[in-house]
């Protein structure tokens, strides 16, 4: 007897298909476009519910163009907030009430909207972030800069981040899967250097428009959502919150701990659907290590194309696309060999080195160089890498920048 | 869903505790016309609080949720302070996020229900201190009434930061002396059900909650409003009797008194409201 399977639709009319099949078997067609226009496709192809938006540069246009896609009927509520902590609250109202959500924002707004991060991990809501990074106002700066990822690393939200639009894409729609598993759900942020990825064009592989994502099933959730759909679970005589008592301090302490350990058990998950948790590129023997990532992980990629061709100078790339797990054992493994490890970066306070030296003490004896850093607005010209390599090696620096 | 949501599964039911059981059997569900009148009589969804003996609030809080027409579809925003170490005993789905975010969780609490149960009438109640609605969180309520947001908006003004140990508020009465107004608070309580009213609230009170009668009435019209029309507001005086001296029988009378001078009963709505509560008062709702 032949097997029938029964096709089932979202609200959007859209074909509703497994998240491998949409990220890895479904044909894909090729296209010329912005990282912000390949935000409006992930969430076309993701059943989202709901988005609240606020402008600021350089993420506008993306929230823009989810705005269409609510005009057109493959998002649920839209709506403009007042600010970016109004936002964030908004669009955690949204998720607390069950639906699948998306915003955006970037540099000053995530400052801005900062007490709300926290809020969301602890409340265990799926909430997908698209920060695209500037920067922060130290002072005024409106150029590409990722120094408010520093900030968001212990908010107790997954941090993904992406090197190229097509990786941007791909990661919308995992960030999706892996953060609303119920023995993960926590909110994810996915990454892109602003500017350089929101606004240049690439060439983007994408599937179909007219399949798209499960919708999100808010009963499996760890927290029953907020719609009085379920009893509700917190009529106490006595509850134990903001009690100043041994129960009360042990509940809040194992509360923050099991966000992180969510985060932990989202390692699976991730590295499934995004194809590993880090990526390595360039000569496996390399003695010259960049750990990096986004576009700096980019840059740092030219750059070893030039120092092993033109330089005769074994080099290669650990390029980490989880922030949060951070991929600390793949790390550790992927630098056996190396010489120096250097970690290029475009923020001023150079997290990303900072985070390499937590993972990599005690267990490799290899000196990191935090370099080369570029902030505020700066461009990292692979020759420039390259230049700081060979200054570092004592050689001849023929490239000029 | 409905109110079947409360039902014990049987073979559990043994080892439930009587507040539990008491909700099933003995709470008043799928009734609009519950109120306070049924509160000797029935099982109140407020499980004892955790407020000061004599508290107004407390009693605040037994009126409302005496007086809600539709408590198995009503879910209740709340914000930091004494109100929020009541919302554990509520038997309702509540929330506590942030300070002073009440309004835009709430904002987006209601549109996701409406899109998620667009055939189900699910009530979204923000109820929050002068604190939260008023300093903090201003913008956050402000903006929600500019949106026409449909929610209800349940201010508990009692004029001080009670629960940090009593400091001067926004809606502290001028001269009157609290912690960081060390030489008295040196302007006006701020005209919150004006600013409410010129931000687009359809249906505003201001009264004490002296009256539960009145509270229920109120409390009612607000929430049918802003089921049809669009934000209300109501703004309730809960005075702290522990900050400003009173014993814990005297909230009653401070009540009193003030129902004569800045807490006189106030009430406005526009013609879109008052048609909803004149049609509310003939189904005999009101």
């Amino acid at each position: 007897m032949q097997k029938t399977e029964q096709v089932q639709y979202n609200r959007a009319g859209q074909k509703i298909v497994s998240p491998e099949y949409l990220l890895f078997e479904a044909p894909r067609t090729k296209h010329f476009m912005t990282g912000s226009e390949v935000v409006k496709e992930a969430v076309k192809r993701s059943s989202v519910d709901a988005s609240v938006s606020y402008p600021i540069t350089p993420q506008s246009e993306a929230a823009h163009m989810i705005g269409e896609l609510w005009v057109e009927g493959y998002v649920g509520v839209y709506f403009r907030g007042e600010s970016e902590f109004g936002v964030m609250s908004e669009i955690a109202g949204c998720a607390m009430a069950g639906a699948r959500t998306i915003t955006t924002t970037s540099g000053p707004g995530t400052l801005r909207a900062m007490e709300n991060f926290p809020m969301w991990a602890g409340s265990r809501l799926p909430i997908q972030l698209v920060l695209m990074a500037r920067g922060i106002n130290s002072p005024l700066s409106i150029q590409p800069d990722n120094l408010e990822v520093s900030f968001l690393l212990d908010t107790g939200c997954m941090i993904w981040h992406a090197e190229t639009a097509q990786e941007l894409f791909d990661m919308i729609i995992a960030g999706f899967v892996v953060a609303e598993q119920p023995d993960v759900h926590v909110p994810i942020i996915t990454v892109i250097d602003g500017f350089f990825i929101s606004h240049t064009r690439e060439a983007v592989m994408l599937p179909p428009d007219d399949i798209a994502l499960p919708p999100y099933n808010p009963y499996k959730a760890p927290m029953p959502p907020i719609d009085m759909e379920m009893s509700p679970g917190r009529f106490l005589r006595d509850p134990y919150v903001m009690k100043s008592n041994y129960i009360s301090y042990a509940t809040h302490t194992s509360w923050q701990f099991e966000v992180r350990a969510a985060i932990e058990r989202s390692r699976p998950y991730a590295k499934h659907l995004l194809r590993g948790l880090i990526e390595e590129f360039g000569d496996p023997e390399g003695e010259i290590v960049f750990v990096a990532s986004g576009t700096a992980a980019a840059q740092a990629k030219e750059a070893t194309q030039i120092l092993i061709h033109e330089e005769g100078i074994k080099a290669r790339v650990v390029r980490l696309k989880t922030l949060r797990p951070f991929p600390t054992q793949e790390l550790i493994q992927a630098v056996q060999g190396a010489k120096y490890i250097f970690v290029p970066e475009f923020n001023v306070v150079g997290w990303l080195e900072r985070e390499v030296r937590r993972a990599l003490y005690g267990h490799v004896d290899i000196p990191v160089i935090g370099s080369p850093r570029v902030a505020g607005g700066m461009t990292m010209p692979p020759e420039f890498i390259v230049k700081e390599i060979l200054q570092f090696l004592g050689k001849e620096v023929k490239h000029v920048v | 869903m409905s109110f079947k949501i409360f039902k014990i599964n049987e073979d559990l039911k043994e080892f439930m505790p009587q507040e539990i059981i008491d909700l099933e059997e003995k709470a008043t569900w799928g009734n609009p016309k519950r109120g306070v009148m049924d509160l000797p009589y029935s099982k109140e969804l407020l499980e004892e609080h955790s407020l000061c003996a004599g508290c107004p609030e407390s009693a605040a809080f037994r009126y409302i949720l005496a007086s809600l027409p539709n408590p198995e579809d009503t879910i209740i925003v709340n914000s930091t302070g004494c109100t929020s170490l009541v919302f554990p005993h509520i038997a309702l789905h509540t929330v506590h996020s942030l300070f002073g975010n009440q309004s835009a969780i709430a904002s987006g609490i209601k549109r996701t229900l409406e899109w998620r149960f667009p055939d189900k009438v699910k009530d979204v109640i923000v109820l929050a201190g002068d604190g939260a609605v008023v300093d903090i969180g201003l913008d956050c309520t402000l903006q929600a009434f500019f949106r026409q947001e449909k929610i209800t908006t349940i201010c508990f003004d009692n004029e001080v930061y009670a629960n940090t140990g009593g400091q001067e508020s926004g809606m502290t009465v001028k001269g009157h002396v609290f912690k960081m107004a060390p030489k008295g608070k040196q302007w006006d309580k701020v005209p919150m059900w004006q600013l409410a009213i010129d931000s687009g609230c359809h249906y505003v009170a201001r009264l004490t909650v002296s009256s539960p009668k009145r509270v229920e009435q109120v409390i009612k019209k607000a929430i049918y409003v802003a089921r049809e029309v669009g934000p209300t507001y109501v703004h309730l005086y809960t005075p702290c009797i522990l900050e400003i001296g009173l014993n814990s029988d005297d909230g009653l009378e401070e009540m009193r008194r003030t129902d004569k001078e800045r807490f006189k009963f106030f009430e406005y709505m526009t013609d879109a409201a008052k048609e909803v509560i004149e049609r509310k008062k003939k189904e005999g709702l009101i």
